[in-house]
């Protein structure tokens, strides 16, 4: 069974639905014993993440993410959920959970994107929008069984303004997307992974990494 | 392979006692189906997002819509906006508790500003999109612009310039504006590309131009000339003139990057 962690963020319905789509047993817990005892956790987020660390550590939210990490229960990090597990965030200079070594940061309004002519030829820039919402392709850089069926230039969903920027890319950085600059849209290591676009509202193609995550999880 | 962020195309479902439906100018609405089936059969073809609006008249109803935008949730697995008749950060909540991702906000904030900053501190920008109907009127000392916002369906003029309140709602936290031309809306004669173009350069936000679209080339020119970040769509692909795909394809080919 997946657990969706409980911490009243926006998107974790739309989570449970996706993996009710897939035929995947799963359940919004803010149960203690019945996270620690899941197939695998998904940690979700929408929203701020000074007001979210709040709640988390209000509730002891934040020593359970610990645990179940030290435990080596699978768990996956979604937007706002995959920001936190960083250790800082420029958001309202945020302490965040620490998880993972990182901060994450905010987009600069000065990175630029090119815009095109209908030939294709560059025409010129522009300041990038902020928040990064839309879909974008993401750039495979390692393998994973998190990425299984998923190419390079697969397109996702993003909505943020904020991006993650962990430490020692070559070792974390697992995908990357490209708004302006490169950043990473993916990262962390076998059993725990951090994205920053939401799978449950990619698709097909955010559908097949829910189904990864869970297919990991049931093998382990 | 593209970097670049896709155009998005959305179309626009409008619901009317749970059924959807398309009117001219926002008058004869006539009824073109079920919504869910239609969100659905928008999904599988490659809409990058939906919004609905809901133009129930009555209260009572308002039940129905909820549900559709629940049933709505359990079937689509991309993002969706709903709008119509939400005055409430409390009907913003049950809009989103329902399943969509952005509640779009349109009269409620000419009449309230404040709603948009509400609604964005307790849901996120993101979450918050300002719809603003617009007409073209002639340049005065009030409306600079010469583009003034207007609400019941372009029957009340506001007296604010669409100029000067799409920098406003930027500034009250909206995440995404949609540009509606009433002028333009189910004319099918292309997008009002001046005005898309003129609020697109005023915010940062990204801009989605609404109403007009009658061929592929329209949309083309929305997301360049118009340097929209997504089209609205509606009576070009509701009546099987055109597919998504379609739509797609004709954009890809003249090289705006979007998602097949």
């Amino acid at each position: 069974m997946i657990a969706i962690l409980d911490y009243k963020a926006g998107n974790q319905t739309s989570v449970l639905r996706a993996l009710n789509s897939l035929n995947i047993e799963a359940q919004i817990t803010e149960d203690d014993d019945t996270l620690l005892k899941a197939d695998g956790v998904i940690f979700p987020g929408v929203g701020a993440a000074a007001q979210a660390m709040n709640r988390l550590i209000s509730t002891g939210q934040d020593k359970l993410l610990s645990r179940i990490v030290e435990n080596k229960i699978p768990l996956l990090g979604i937007c706002l959920g995959c920001q936190i597990l960083l250790e800082h965030s420029d958001e309202s200079d945020t302490k965040t959970l620490g998880i993972l070594p990182g901060i994450c940061r905010k987009f600069p309004e000065t990175w630029k994107e090119d815009v095109l002519d209908e030939k294709g030829n560059v025409l010129t820039q522009e300041n990038i929008r902020i928040p990064h919402m839309g879909w974008n392709s993401i750039e495979i850089h390692k393998d994973s069984p998190i990425l299984n069926n998923i190419k390079t230039g697969d397109t996702v969903y993003f909505v943020h303004s904020f991006y993650p920027e962990p430490k020692n890319p070559e070792e974390m950085c697992i995908a990357s997307a490209t708004y302006g600059e490169k950043f990473c849209s993916i990262f962390g290591r076998d059993g725990l992974w951090a994205i920053q676009f939401h799978p449950e509202k990619s698709g097909e193609i955010g559908l097949q990494i829910l189904k990864n995550f869970n297919d990991y999880c049931m093998k382990k | 392979m593209s970097t670049h962020l896709c155009k998005r195309i959305i179309p626009c479902l409008d619901v009317r006692d749970g059924r959807l439906t398309k009117g001219i100018k926002f008058e004869n609405n006539i009824d073109i189906g079920d919504p869910v089936e239609t969100a659905k059969r928008y999904y599988e073809e490659g809409a990058d997002e939906i919004v609905f609006y809901d133009i129930t008249a009555s209260h009572e109803n308002r039940g129905i819509f909820l549900d559709v935008v629940e049933k709505v949730a359990q079937n689509i697995f991309i993002p969706f906006s709903v709008g119509g008749g939400i005055n409430t950060v409390e009907q913003m909540r049950a809009v989103l508790l329902a399943g969509a991702e952005k509640v779009s906000v349109n009269s409620a904030a000419v009449k309230n500003p404040h709603i948009i900053s509400e609604g964005a501190d307790a849901f996120g920008s993101q979450a918050i999109v300002v719809g603003m109907d617009v007409k073209q009127v002639d340049k005065t000392q009030i409306i600079p612009s010469g583009y003034e916002v207007v609400i019941h369906g372009g029957r009340t003029f506001c007296g604010i310039d669409a100029l000067a309140w799409a920098k406003r709602c930027q500034e009250l936290g909206a995440g995404e504006l949609c540009i509606n031309s009433i002028d333009a809306d189910g004319t099918k004669e292309g997008y009002e590309l001046n005005l898309t173009k003129l609020i697109c350069e005023a915010v940062s936000i990204p801009v989605i131009a609404s109403g007009g679209a009658g061929k592929p080339q329209d949309l083309v020119d929305a997301v360049t000339i118009g340097k929209a970040s997504a089209a609205l769509i509606a009576s070009i692909v509701h009546y099987g003139e055109y597919s998504i795909s379609d739509l797609k394809e004709a954009m890809r080919n003249k090289h705006v990057p979007v998602r097949i």
